[in-house]
This record gives C-alpha cells, sequence and structure tokens, in this order.
C-alpha cells in the first residue's frame, strides 16, 4: 500500500512537471493542477498511513495522525484561491495580447530604461 | 510626558496636516505647529529630572528573543538634541508658513516634516540601538521625502536621490557596525554598551565595527569623501535645508559619535580616522564655500565644513573636545539656520541666491542685513557672539593635539579653515549686502513680513546673548558634557569667557580674521585661479558610480532573467533534485521501522484509474475539455483516497474543491483556446520529460522511504488527541486544531484566501475598463451555442435543491465540530449551492436576487473570527484562547456552545465570500462577452447560430 501511494505521488509530480514545463498557460495551469494533489498528498502522508482510525474522538483506541490533516485541509482550500488567481492572471493576458504563451520575449539590451534625468 | 509620546506625537500627528489640508494653509500650519509644540512641552516637562541627572527611561518588552524592545532614554545629550529638533522645528514650521508658494502642497510638506521630526527625535531618545537604526533609516526616508519634495525639479529628484542613496548606504554600513557592536557586548540597549568599554575595546572586531560605524555617521554627517550629497540636497526649498543641514539630519552622525563617545573614542584608531576626516573636511569644505556663488551652495560646504570642525573636536578623544563640540554643535546650529533662513529671505524676496547679481541690500532689507551679519559674523568668529567662543575653544584644543606626529599640522590646518571661514562669511556679508544699490535684481527687493524673519531674528537673539554672556549656556552645555563623558572622562574645569588672555589660540584667531579679510581683497585673482583649477566633479564620478552599478545589474538580470519562464521551472525542478539526492548520497538511511501494509483489489483499482487518468492527460493535454475532464478523475480518486485512509474532512474538502475548480477552469476555457498547438520540438519534449521523470522518481522515493519509517521524534500530535476534547471541547480533532488549537494560523488563511479573491476581482475590474472590454463585447464565441440559455429541467431542479444544500451545508457546519464537517466544508458547499444558480437561471437573475455583495461576506468573516479572537482580550486570555459550555434546552439533547463555532462561523462566511467572488468575477467577462442576458430565468437565445427551418424550406 505504502509502495502505491508512493508510487502514486511520483506519477502525480512527474505528469505535472512536464504540465508545467509546457509553453501555453492551460497545460501550465493543468500541471500547477496535478503538482498540488502531489504535494497535499505528500503532505498527507507525512502523518504516515493507517486505515480505518479517522482522528474522530470516540471508542477507537488508536487514531491516525490529525495534524497533517488539518494542514492540508487549508492547503486544499488556498490552492483553490492560488489556482484561481493564475488562472485570472492567464486570462488577462490572453485577451489583453491574444495570446497565451507563457515565455517573454526576449528582453532587449540595446533599449535601456532612461535611469537618469535630463540635468 | 511620557517619552513614548515625545516620539509618537510626530508621528501621529503626521497624518493631521494631510487631512487639514483642505481647511486651508493656516490651519494646516497651525495643527502642525500644535504637534510641535505639545512634543516640545512634553519634553520640557522632562527637564527638572535631566537637570537633576537623573536618566528618564520607558520601556516596552517587543521582541525579547531578538533583544529588540522598545526602550526610550532621556539623558542630558538626548534632551539637548531633542531640544534643538523640536525648537528649531518650531521656528521652522513657522517660517516655511510663510515661505511655500500658493501652489505647494502645504500638508503634503508638513507630513514630511512630522515624520522626519518624529524620526529625529526617535534617534536622539532611542536607548536600543536596534531601534536607533530603525529611526536612523526613518530619517533617511523622509529626508528623501523632503529634499525631493519639489517634485518638479531635476535637481530636486537628483538630490534627493543622491542624499537617500549616500546616507542609505551609509546606514547599511552602520547596520553592520551596530550588529557587530551587539554580539560583543551582548545586548543591544545602549545603556549596557555604555558601559563596556573595556569589552569593546578589547575585542579584536573592535575595528571593523569602529569603522562600519564611523562611515554610517561620516556619510550622514556629510564628511569627506562622502560630503558631496549635501551641496546637492540644496535643491530643497530653504525650510527644509534650513531644518536638515542646521540643526538636525547632518547633527544625528554627530549625535551618534557623541552618543558612542564612551565606549568608541580614546583609542588611537578613533583619534587618527575620526580627527584626519574632520580636520580634511573642515578645510575643504571652507575653501570651496569660498568660491561658490550661490547662497545655499556657499552655506552648504560652510556647514561641511563646520561639521568638519565638530568632527575632529570628537575625534581629538580629550574631555575638552567633546565639551568644544557640544558648544559647537548649539552655536553652529542657531548661527547657520538664521543664515539658511536668511539666505531663504533673499531668494524669496529678489528671486535670486547668486551673489554675482546681488549687492546692496543692505539699504533695502535692512532687517535680513542686521540678521544675516549677525549670525554670519558669529560663524566667521567675530567676539561677542556665540561662535567666537567655541572656535576660540577649538583652536585651543587644536593645540593640544598631535596628530601623526606633528603638533603643528593641526593648529595649522585649524587655522587655515578658520581663515577660508572668515573669508567666505565676509564675502557673504559684503558681497550680497554692501556695495551700491542695483538695478537689476530680478524683481525688487525689500523685507520680507515678519513670518519669514521672525524665526531668525529669534536665533540671532540667541547668537548674540551667548555670544555676550557665555555663563548662560555653561551650565547647560556642561551637562550635556557630563553625560556624552559619562565616567569615562573628568568634566574639564574651562570656563566659558570672552577674554581669556593672551594665549595661542587667540593669535590663531586674529591671522584667521585678518586672515580671512585680506583673502577677500584678493578675492577676484583667487577666484579666476580656482576656476582654471582643475578638480574632480563628485557628481560626475557619483553618476558614473551609479551608471556602472546599473550597467552591471542589468547586464546580470537580463542574462539570468531572460522571460523563458519554463526554464525557469526546468532549473528549479533539476536543482532541487540535484540537492535532494545530494542528500540522499552523503546523509544515511534510518532502518525501517513499519511494516509495507497489504493492498486489496479495490485500492489496486483506485490506483490504476489515478495512473491511467494522470498519463490520459499528459498525452491529450492539447484537448482542453478532454484534459478537464481526466484532471477531474485525478481528484476524485484523491478524494477516495483520503476517505480511505481515515481522514473524512479531507475527502468531503477535496470533493467540494473539486466541483469549484472543475467550474472555473471551464469558465475560464470559455474564453481561452480549446485546444493547444504543437509548437516545442521532440527535443525539448524528451528534456521535459526526462526532468519530469527524473521529479517523479525523486518525489517517489522521499515518500516510499518516509512511509516505512516512524518519525524522528514525537509528534505534537498526541497532545491535540489528547487534549481536543478536554480543553477544546470538540471530539474531531481536525477541526479542533483549525479552529481552536491552530486557529491563528486559520485565521491567516482565510485572510489569504479573502485576498486572492479581491485580487481576482481587481483583475476583472482592470480588465473590463481597459481595452479588453471592446474586444469580449465585439468577440463572437467559437461554436454554436445552444439554442435555450437556461434549460427549464435545469432551473427547476436547481430551485427545489437550493434549501436542501442549504440545509446539508448547515448541517454539516454545526456537526463540525465532533464529526467530519466544520466551516470551510459548509462554506465549500453552500457555495457550490449558489453556483448552481448562477448556472441554471442566468448570473442578471442571480445577481439581481444577492443580497449582500461578496465583499462583504468575505470582510464580515474575516472580522468574525477576528471579532472572537479579540474576545478572549476581555477575559485576559491571549488572542483566540476558545472557551465553550454544554446547554440542554428540553425537548433536545445537550449541545455544546463554543467560542470556536463562532470562529468557525468566520471562516464559513470567508470561504463562502471568497470562492463566489472569484466565480463571479469570471462570470462577469462572459457576462460581457455575450448578449446581456435578460431577467428571464428560460427565454429562448434569437442570436443562436442553427439553421432557421422556413428558410430550408424555402
Amino acid at each position: 500500500m505504502e509502495f502505491l501511494v508512493a508510487s502514486a505521488i511520483g506519477v502525480l509530480t512527474a505528469a505535472g512537471m512536464y504540465l508545467v514545463l509546457r509553453l501555453r498557460t492551460f497545460p501550465v495551469i493543468m500541471g500547477m493542477s496535478l503538482l498540488t494533489y502531489a504535494v497535499n498528498v505528500f503532505l498527507f502522508a507525512s502523518g504516515r498511513l493507517t486505515v480505518g482510525a479517522p482522528p474522530i474522538l470516540g471508542d477507537g483506541a488508536t487514531y491516525t495522525d490529525p495534524l497533517p490533516q488539518a494542514l492540508v485541509l487549508t492547503a486544499i482550500v488556498i490552492s483553490f484561491g492560488m489556482t484561481a488567481v493564475i488562472v485570472m492572471i492567464a486570462l488577462g493576458a490572453y485577451l489583453g495580447a491574444d495570446d497565451d504563451r507563457v515565455d517573454d520575449p526576449k528582453p532587449q539590451d540595446e533599449t535601456p530604461t532612461k535611469i537618469e534625468d535630463a540635468p | 510626558m511620557s517619552l513614548f509620546l515625545i516620539v509618537a506625537l510626530p508621528f501621529f500627528g503626521a497624518l493631521l496636516p494631510g487631512l487639514m489640508n483642505s481647511a486651508g494653509r493656516q490651519v494646516c500650519a497651525g495643527v502642525t505647529f500644535t504637534v510641535s509644540l505639545a512634543a516640545f512641552i512634553g519634553l520640557l516637562t522632562n527637564l527638572p529630572a535631566v537637570l537633576a541627572g537623573e536618566l528618564v527611561t520607558a520601556r516596552l518588552e517587543w521582541i525579547p528573543m531578538l533583544g529588540l524592545n522598545v526602550t526610550l532614554m532621556l539623558d542630558g545629550l538626548g534632551f539637548f538634541f531633542a531640544l534643538l529638533i523640536l525648537g528649531i522645528g518650531l521656528l521652522i514650521i513657522l517660517y516655511a508658513r510663510s515661505y511655500l508658494a500658493r501652489e505647494d502642497n502645504m500638508g503634503e510638506f508638513f507630513t514630511y516634516l512630522l515624520l522626519f521630526q518624529g524620526a529625529m527625535v526617535g534617534i536622539v531618545l532611542s536607548d536600543n540601538i536596534l531601534m536607533l537604526l530603525v529611526f536612523w533609516e526613518l530619517t533617511s526616508l523622509s529626508s528623501f521625502l523632503l529634499i525631493g519634495y519639489w517634485k518638479h525639479l531635476p535637481a530636486g529628484r537628483q538630490g534627493a536621490r543622491m542624499a537617500l542613496t549616500v546616507t542609505g548606504l551609509g546606514g547599511l554600513s552602520m547596520i553592520g557596525g551596530m550588529l557587530i557592536l551587539g554580539q560583543i557586548v551582548g545586548s543591544y540597549d545602549l545603556s549596557v554598551i555604555l558601559q563596556s568599554r573595556d569589552i569593546i575595546q578589547a575585542s579584536p572586531l573592535y575595528l571593523p565595527a569602529l569603522i562600519l560605524i564611523l562611515v554610517g555617521c561620516f556619510t550622514k554627517s556629510a564628511q569627506f569623501p562622502f560630503h558631496f550629497w549635501l551641496p546637492h540636497a540644496m535643491a530643497a526649498p530653504t525650510p527644509v535645508s534650513a531644518y536638515l543641514h542646521s540643526a538636525t539630519m547632518v547633527k544625528a552622525g554627530l549625535f551618534l559619535m557623541a552618543r558612542m563617545w564612551p565606549v568608541l573614542s580614546g583609542t588611537p584608531e578613533w583619534f587618527v580616522i575620526v580627527t584626519t576626516t574632520g580636520l580634511v573636511t573642515m578645510c575643504l569644505g571652507a575653501v570651496i564655500s569660498l568660491f561658490k556663488h550661490d547662497l545655499k551652495a556657499l552655506l552648504a560646504f560652510s556647514t561641511v565644513s563646520q561639521l568638519g570642525l565638530i568632527t575632529m573636536m570628537l575625534g581629538t578623544g580629550t574631555a575638552f573636545g567633546a565639551l568644544v563640540a557640544i558648544f559647537h554643535i548649539l552655536n553652529h546650529a542657531t548661527f547657520k539656520a538664521a543664515l539658511f533662513m536668511s539666505a531663504g529671505i533673499i531668494d524669496h524676496e529678489a528671486h535670486t541666491r547668486d551673489i554675482r547679481r546681488l549687492g546692496g541690500l543692505r539699504k533695502l532689507m535692512p532687517v535680513t542685513f542686521v540678521i544675516t551679519t549677525l549670525s554670519a559674523l558669529s560663524l566667521a568668529g567675530i567676539p561677542f557672539l556665540n561662535g567666537f567662543l567655541s572656535k576660540e575653544m577649538m583652536l585651543k584644543e587644536a593645540t593640544y593635539t598631535v596628530l601623526f606626529g606633528s603638533p603643528w599640522l593641526v593648529p595649522a590646518l585649524a587655522t587655515f579653515g578658520s581663515l577660508f571661514s572668515a573669508s567666505y562669511c565676509f564675502r557673504l556679508i559684503g558681497h550680497t549686502f554692501f556695495g551700491p544699490v542695483r538695478d537689476d535684481y530680478p524683481t525688487k527687493p525689500r523685507d520680507p513680513p515678519a513670518g519669514l524673519w521672525l524665526p531668525a531674528a529669534f536665533l540671532v537673539v540667541l547668537v548674540v546673548a551667548i555670544g555676550v554672556a557665555p555663563f548662560l549656556a555653561e551650565p547647560f552645555v556642561k551637562l550635556v558634557t557630563a553625560s556624552v563623558l559619562r565616567d569615562t572622562a573628568e568634566m574639564p574645569k574651562a570656563d566659558f569667557e570672552i577674554w581669556v588672555g593672551l594665549v595661542p589660540a587667540l593669535y590663531m584667531s586674529v591671522v584667521a580674521v585678518v586672515g580671512g579679510l585680506i583673502m577677500l581683497a584678493l578675492f577676484n585673482p583667487a577666484l579666476r585661479v580656482w576656476d582654471a583649477a582643475p578638480r574632480p566633479e563628485a557628481k560626475v564620478i557619483f553618476d558614473a558610480v551609479i551608471k556602472a552599478g546599473v550597467a552591471f545589474a542589468r547586464g546580470v538580470i537580463h542574462r539570468a532573467h531572460d522571460g523563458a519562464f519554463s526554464r525557469y521551472a526546468a532549473i528549479m525542478a533539476i536543482t532541487v533534485v540535484a540537492v535532494g539526492y545530494h542528500a540522499w548520497a552523503t546523509g544515511t538511511l534510518g532502518a525501517e521501522t513499519r511494516v509495507q501494509q497489504l493492498a486489496n483489489p479495490v485500492q489496486i483499482v483506485g490506483w490504476l484509474m489515478l495512473v491511467a487518468a494522470t498519463l490520459g492527460l499528459v498525452l491529450f493535454h492539447r484537448n482542453r475539455l478532454l484534459a478537464l475532464i481526466l484532471i477531474g478523475i485525478v481528484g476524485l480518486v484523491v478524494s477516495a483516497a483520503f476517505v480511505f485512509f481515515s481522514a473524512p474532512d479531507l475527502a468531503m474538502t477535496q470533493l467540494t474543491v473539486e466541483v469549484v475548480t472543475i467550474i472555473l477552469l471551464l469558465l475560464a476555457l470559455n474564453f481561452l483556446p480549446n485546444r493547444t498547438p504543437i509548437e516545442s520540438t521532440v527535443l525539448l519534449r524528451t528534456r521535459d520529460g526526462a526532468i519530469a521523470v527524473m521529479t517523479g522518481l525523486a518525489a517517489m522515493a522521499l515518500s516510499y522511504h518516509y512511509l516505512l519509517r516512524g518519525t524522528v521524534s514525537p509528534s505534537i500530535s498526541e497532545f491535540h488527541l489528547a487534549n481536543s476534547y478536554k480543553g477544546g471541547g470538540g471530539t474531531n480533532v481536525v477541526n479542533v486544531i483549525l479552529v481552536d488549537f491552530r486557529g491563528f494560523d486559520t485565521y491567516g488563511e482565510i485572510i489569504v484566501l479573502g485576498i486572492a479573491a479581491l485580487i481576482i476581482y481587481a483583475l476583472t475590474e482592470t480588465l473590463l475598463s481597459g481595452p479588453v472590454r471592446a474586444r469580449l463585447l465585439n468577440r463572437k464565441p467559437d461554436q454554436p451555442r445552444a439554442g435555450n440559455m437556461h434549460p427549464m429541467m435545469m432551473v427547476v431542479m436547481t430551485r427545489v435543491i437550493m434549501p436542501i444544500v442549504m440545509m446539508v451545508g448547515f448541517y454539516i457546519f454545526l456537526r463540525g465540530h465532533n464529526e467530519p464537517g466544520g466551516g470551510f466544508i459548509a462554506g465549500l458547499i453552500v457555495s457550490i449551492g449558489v453556483v448552481m444558480q448562477y448556472m441554471a437561471s442566468g448570473f442578471a437573475w442571480t445577481s439581481a436576487r444577492l443580497r449582500y455583495p461578496y465583499h462583504g461576506v468575505i470582510g464580515a468573516g474575516v472580522l468574525i473570527a477576528g471579532l472572537t479572537g479579540i474576545g478572549s482580550w476581555f477575559f485576559a486570555k491571549p488572542f483566540l484562547t476558545s472557551d465553550f459550555t454544554y446547554v440542554r434546552i428540553p425537548p433536545f439533547e445537550k449541545f455544546e456552545l463554543a467560542t470556536a463555532a463562532l470562529f468557525d462561523l468566520g471562516v464559513f462566511l470567508a470561504v463562502v465570500g471568497a470562492v463566489m467572488l472569484s466565480l463571479e468575477s469570471f462570470s462577469r467577462l462572459a457576462r460581457r462577452a455575450h448578449v446581456p442576458d435578460a431577467e428571464h430565468p428560460m427565454d429562448i437565445d434569437p442570436s443562436r447560430d442553427i439553421p432557421d427551418p422556413k428558410k430550408l424550406e424555402a
């Protein structure tokens, strides 16, 4: 079971990384989402895997580690906020420039910006 | 008055002038004056204690772990400087009221002035060197604003930037020095440091600390070779020059040298560095000053020279030298402020400050003439004026100072400097006021209204009073000197007397004055020599250095930061993996302590689904809609995994977030192209694939290894499990952690979420108000849309379902403390319910029924959570301490009332607000893009793009 979870984290990370390296915004957003899953599961797994012992106090004698769960819960919600902001930025860039490429054109060294006022 | 209040008053007062700006200039200046006056009176209330030799202190622990406390202390030295800062500040405010033109924004000016005043007072009253550094930097910043106040003048902007660069860099050096000093002593409290002379001077780090601190002081006090910023700062309005460069900013460096005098001075290093710098600065400043034609430039270099004199006196390291320094600081503040004000008056009235265009003003401006002459003569060192006394004492001290083994060097150079000082003072008086009255002044000068000359006249009264009756100032100056010396040296016996007998100092003084007169007579030939002589121009060098720095930075940045974001991501991924590999290769791996648990077929199927969906996503990511569906599968499998691994809360959260995320991405996809074109080469894709596989393997290896090993140290989770019910009153430990144990984190997180939603809202607003709006309005959907925009089935369904969704949300919220659920999940569920209304019935219909704007909902949530936290203060508990009790209302079972539930309500509202605001912002874009949707929810869209049956028949 540990192997399954670890390999799932690995597959999610690899796929996420591959998509993050693409050149258009939408695949990058998809890749970030996959990385988010990977990171959340990774953090969650730092409490080690326990089956059938949710951290709800009751008759049970053992409970799984509640702390990573609390951390990951807020992480899931925050990652929604983050995804939404990135999507909005990507959308704004696309609507503004009619282009959804991720990379900037090369900066031009020939035209330095003005730094000194004319005396 | 408490010292805290004295420091805080100008800062808080700085809010007022801006607010009062519209109430008129008189009110604006009046408010500023009142604030300063209150601080001034507050300072004076501490006078009896200071006179009695007590140390007034005020202490507030701030970050004791870092040694950062708000500690203030008032001794003689601090009182003296605070008196100068606040007292001259009052005069400057009066002066500025009359000086500033109608088109100058007075509120802005006085705001900057008060900020600066507060920062200066902060420096001189700080008892903690870290605090002192903060105030030190604040003076650099606020003086930048003041010097650049006339933003329309390029000279003003350049001068301000130069001052900020030089004093800011000095400030950095000072931080380094102070930190070393704090490390040597083991405390950042000045009172402790000042008693650790032996430790500090014995330390091998003494010299670096000394040099770093002195660089800070020298840049601030415009000592050679950092003197060049001061003349360029003269582009500021004259009240600023008079304030900053007579009594305050440039004296901050001197103050610090005087403050550190007991622990840093007395060593050969101190003596050589400080005395030499002071001496060179004094002579250089005086010589340049003589050949300046701009009145303010002349005074600026004169200030540089006089600061050099004081520095030199502090450098001697003798008690008498310190006494002279303090006395001269007082005298210089009085006559130099008066001189700057006079220069401003002349500029204000004649509209020029160029000495070559002036002359003969004696008859036109008699009042200004008297003020300027008396203060200039004091500066020149003429008897019966205060400058004479301190200059005489300076020369006396110089005769006892042996530098580089030569007893003649210091006295000779001191006399040389004094000679040129006298000379430029005579030139200032002679060439401005004497000579024939001219008829080509830019405007006809006359004496200004009293508002302009009264402050200067007040200072001149002091100049004469101290000059005639030095015994008036003696006790005070000695009190201040005593607090400089502390217990390191005896107070010198010297009396302040006008006639001290025929001593060498008197001869030197006579030589200086007579020589100054001769120099003035020879001025024209001397000027020709001066103009012909080549000399380095500080501004050119400074600009060249800055330019080289900018070119270097640009070269580095453009090479490293070329805008290829995917390349950055690749580099980062490789680096992280490489570092991880290094750690793995060099570290040791503990033995496995856990056994691999067996997987059942359901899990294997889930795993297969996840892997298949993920790989499919990679393969088919160019078809964007398909990609969305596949990522949905991934999310579902992850949610299911959470259920299986004992995390019901996480599963519920993941599931609900999944829904809103997909809706969000669908909304975005509405505008983005449906397909991703193939752009990258096979080689590039192979490279990316390799990087991806590498990171994937690394992540897998890391998780696999730790999953089979226990935690290194016991987890704090045991505490949470043990105290969740006892202390937090809930059995759902995850929820109790969120709303109670780590409530502060959660509070921060809902704020972050709210900010993210507001960013999205702001971006939407920006897009809709810019050129994008027109494009959206003209945009044609790239695919035929459904004829029925709001299908009846869906409308009916969502309306019926809405109350049920709300009830489920409410239920999930209430049970959250004991069972899986809580504010986060309830918020997401309710959001989904509302989003369904938008989807089914349209934007207009839904928002018309919206009672509260979502920003308000976010704000209310954060506010409720915050107030819940603050509530615990009233029971003398730390922020967010929760309390709970059990209540039984007869027909119901016993239930729990907890403040944590109130906090959770805040979380709930913030989540609802944030999610809805984000989604709504996206759909606002969509709404602009299409034909405005009708109020009626179930209309037929006439613009649909389907063939008309009648036409087909025809």
